[in-house]
């Protein structure tokens, strides 16, 4: 009975000062937001490519605060957004760039500010045995290799894009994917000699794909934001998960994933 | 130029062998599921026997027996099939239905259609040669498929019953056509029709699950029936059993018990052979009682329909049947069921070698 | 004879049934900006998508015609041993997911596929080009073809086949001047449906062909790309897509019927 009473008290709690409580913790180091109070379920929609990262966040948020559970979806972030306008009951989005983000916010549905937590970078995909025998940039542009890129209309194209114009290469791809995941299947089935991809990618996809690293990459550096959904009604919670992920605990499981600091 | 099949195929209990003259029509007779049409199958080279052989003229049709194998697809065997339905190709017109045999030995179109011409005009439907299939009476319809079937000048022509779907005014008009143009030909035709059978067929083959039970010329298997099924055609009451001094004696299990029919012995009919004892329903008079007194033979049995036949009413019991008056028939107060007895004199029974 | 014998409720749910078919239609046709549609589909990207498209699902009905047509026949006219095996693996393209398609013809025809090395060495590349296209189409349209047909074959029997073949044609001549005639309805509406399919295919393309502009990325590939940076753009294109499909589909209804009547009236 005590018990009983203890947990209603708390989410009374939680209700009324959520506002408040939310952007302290934030502001907060993420010991401090362990309070005893928290507890539900928190919805956090990121980008496909946080997919491994945020799996494990989620389960070292969930050890952390006992009582509560991580609901997590995954997506392209534009899908993302458009879910989120359409009225999804997300608590947290995770964007794979500023401009999805920007539309978020366009859209008055981001709670106070976005905080960018990692950083991702092209890397140059290719199958283990390297048929291709590319160890640079500029090799992508050689004729009769298979290339595959993403399209401009994504992030990951986009990010291309600037590269090869930053360099004054001209890469004549034989496909233009829709995400990064179709490029990086292209080169991980062999189809493709290379492709365009990010370093996390690479580092997920483990020995199937070899990850040739180039400094040109260092002209498109694609940054992702973290923000509460204006709509949330867990903002206690949304919160505690924002700091988990740009605190410490999140530096290194994204840093071991190849992520950047932002 | 002969024409003689001889097959056997295990699935449809089918064992026949068949041969057919120069210019012969055998009219092939039976009761449904006799393997009729399944012999005209094989013969057209549509189904393939187990074994046996086929021969048309110095054609090799099919030869299952002995060492190598022979088997003629149906589009070199010079056999036309007519079916009950006529069967035109409806996307083609009537001139092209009757110019497709022609068409597919290699010949012109414009001799096919020639050759279309001629065999339209002597079925008598010349002026529906534009037509589709489709603007064509059931009747019209069979006689393009006849001039179809004869257009592919086939060495045998196979009828599978090509009346059995014209309506009672179309059947005689086609009949007619039938006999013309069968006269000189090599033809087998299958029918329920006695009428059929006398006036197109030389000879008649009776067929019962699968196997010839009877052949002879026309007139003399329906004068003298050995089969039940062609006595059922041919009308008479038939009793099979065993050659007596004056008559007939039934075996135990027959239609009316084991019992002695007296009758006019043939000149063929042996004492202590096999034989049949044939009477009209016509010579059968009803009572209600046994009538004895030779040489009057009385049959005990159940009614089993009553039916109009001509100005008489037919009475049958099984197998057997009297053609009595309407008056008569009401007076004994007939019914399905009610028993009474078969009085035939002797004088109308004949019993002949089975 | 006005009698048609169904309940009155038959009705209420029919009316729901088709509202679910039209309302999302309806609800795309709102969304359109007119304002923008012509130049939004008359966009140098979307008429190379849409010719690509037409190209392509014209090649893969050809291709289904040509492959298909034996296909049914032998299913519908010859039965054999592992018959009901060979038709439930040929329908299969009708219930998998294309994606899974796509993987399966990249196994095949694909650089390190079954058959793609061989090709390869014999200097033909697959992977990317237009022909992937037309292959993953063929894949999921061959189905609507064997399908229609093989139902047309078997409703006409072999009947008219075997009084052609005693009239002395021999087996071409009997397919080409008796059984395609008298199945051209069957044809003509599979052939249809195989187009529609073509257009309409994405997963397998996505999967197996890539995606560039002119050589791979048909409309539907557009549609999705074009959702990424400009939804009113992907919702003109969709209509457009659309509005080919129902004429493609309508005039499949509307053929057969005329064909069909002789048929029915002899038969």
């Amino acid at each position: 009975m005590l018990l009983a009473a203890g947990s209603l008290v708390a989410g009374l709690a939680g209700c009324a000062g959520s506002i408040g409580a939310g952007s302290t913790a934030a502001a907060t180091s993420p010991a401090a937001s362990a309070s005893p109070q928290l507890s539900g379920t928190v919805t956090v929609y990121a980008a496909a490519s946080l997919k491994a990262t945020f799996t494990k966040l989620a389960s070292e948020f969930e050890a952390k605060y006992p009582g509560t559970k991580v609901a997590l979806s995954f997506a392209g972030s534009s899908d993302l957004v458009t879910q989120i306008t359409q009225g999804a009951p997300a608590d947290v989005f995770a964007s794979a760039d500023t401009k999805n983000m920007s539309k978020l916010s366009d859209a008055s549905l981001v709670d106070g500010k976005a905080t960018n937590f990692a950083t991702n970078v092209l890397t140059i995909a290719v199958p283990p045995s390297n048929p291709a025998s590319i160890s640079s940039f500029a090799d992508l542009a050689k004729p009769g290799v298979k290339v595959v890129l993403c399209a401009s209309q994504v992030p990951c194209g986009s990010a291309a894009q600037s590269v090869e114009k930053a360099t004054g290469t001209t890469i004549k791809p034989v496909s233009e994917e829709s995400s990064v995941t179709d490029v990086l299947g292209k080169v991980m089935s062999g189809e493709a000699d290379a492709g365009l991809v990010y370093v996390t990618d690479v580092k997920g996809a483990g020995d199937k794909v070899k990850g040739i690293p180039f400094p040109e990459s260092s002209n498109a550096v694609n940054t992702y934001p973290i923000a509460t959904v204006g709509t949330s009604k867990h903002k206690d919670l949304a919160a505690a998960f924002i700091s988990l992920v740009t605190g410490s605990e999140g530096k290194k499981v994204l840093g071991d994933a190849g992520f950047g600091a932002p | 130029m002969t024409f003689h099949i001889d097959a056997t195929l295990r699935d449809r209990k089918l064992d026949v062998s068949l041969s057919l003259g120069q210019a012969e029509t055998v009219a092939i007779l039976g009761p449904n599921g006799a393997g009729k049409s399944t012999l005209l199958s094989v013969a057209a080279g549509l189904l393939r026997p187990d074994a046996g052989s086929a021969r048309l003229g110095e054609r090799v049709l099919f030869n299952f027996d002995g060492g190598n194998r022979v088997w003629t697809p149906p589009h070199l065997r010079g056999t036309a099939l007519l079916a009950q339905e006529p069967l035109l190709f409806p996307h083609l017109s009537v001139l092209d239905n009757v110019a497709f045999g022609p068409r597919s030995a290699g010949a012109s179109r414009a001799y096919s259609r020639d050759v279309a011409r001629h065999w339209l005009d002597e079925v008598d439907v010349a002026q529906l040669a534009e037509r589709k299939p489709g603007q064509l009476s059931g009747g019209q319809a069979q006689r393009v498929a006849v001039a179809r079937a004869l257009a592919a000048s086939p060495e045998l022509l196979l009828l599978d019953e090509p009346m059995s779907a014209l309506d009672i005014h179309a059947a005689p008009h086609l009949r007619r056509l039938l006999k013309r143009v069968l006269t000189g030909r090599r033809a087998l035709i299958i029918t329920h029709d006695v009428l059929d059978a006398l006036m197109l067929a030389d000879r008649v083959v009776v067929m019962e699950k699968g196997r010839i039970v009877e052949e002879g010329a026309t007139k003399e298997v329906f004068r003298r029936p050995r089969s039940p099924f062609a006595a059922g055609l041919a009308g008479v009451n038939l009793l099979a059993g065993t050659v007596t001094e004056d008559g007939l004696r039934t075996p135990a299990g027959a239609e009316v018990g084991s019992l002695h029919v007296a009758g006019l012995l043939d000149e063929e009919a042996e004492p202590g052979r096999p034989g049949v004892a044939a009477f009209p329903p016509s010579a059968v008079s009803v009572f209600p009682d046994a009538a004895h007194g030779s040489p009057r033979n009385s049959f005990p049995v159940s009614i089993t329909d009553l039916e109009p036949h001509g100005d008489h009413i037919r009475v049958r019991a099984g197998d057997l049947a009297a053609d009595i008056t309407p008056a008569a028939s009401a007076e004994l107060g007939l019914g399905p069921g009610s028993h009474v007895y078969f009085v035939v004199k002797a004088t109308a029974v004949q019993v002949y070698a089975a | 004879m006005n009698y048609s014998g169904i309940p009155r409720w038959i009705y209420g749910l029919a009316v729901v049934g088709g509202l679910f078919v039209l309302l999302p239609l309806a609800a795309m046709v709102l969304k359109v900006d007119w304002t923008q549609f012509i130049p939004l589909v008359t966009s140098e990207s979307s008429l190379t998508a849409l010719g690509l498209s037409l190209k392509t699902s014209a090649a893969s009905t050809a291709l289904c015609l040509i492959l298909g047509i034996p296909l049914a026949i032998v299913l519908a006219r010859r039965p054999f041993r592992g018959q009901r095996f060979l038709r439930a693996f040929v329908l299969l393209p009708l219930v998998l997911p294309p994606v899974v398609g796509g993987i399966a013809l990249l196994y095949t025809f694909g650089r390190q596929g079954l058959l793609g090395k061989d090709l390869e060495l014999a200097g033909i590349q697959i992977a990317f080009s237009t022909t992937a296209v037309v292959l993953a189409q063929t894949f999921v349209a061959l189905p609507f073809l064997v399908v229609s047909l093989e139902g047309a074959l078997r409703t006409a029997g072999n009947r008219y086949e075997a009084v052609a073949a005693t009239l002395g044609a021999r087996p071409t001549t009997i397919l080409r001047r008796v059984t395609l005639p008298m199945v051209l309805p069957g044809v003509a509406s599979g052939a249809v449906l195989s187009f529609a399919r073509s257009l309409g295919e994405f997963g397998a393309t996505l999967t197996f062909a890539g995606s560039l502009q002119g050589v791979t990325r048909t409309l539907p590939l557009e549609i999705y790309l074009q959702r990424e940076t400009d939804p009113d753009a992907a919702v003109a294109l969709s209509l457009v897509l659309v509005a080919v499909a129902v004429i493609v589909v309508g005039l499949s209804y509307r053929r057969p019927r005329h064909a069909t009547t002789p048929v029915e009236a002899a038969v």
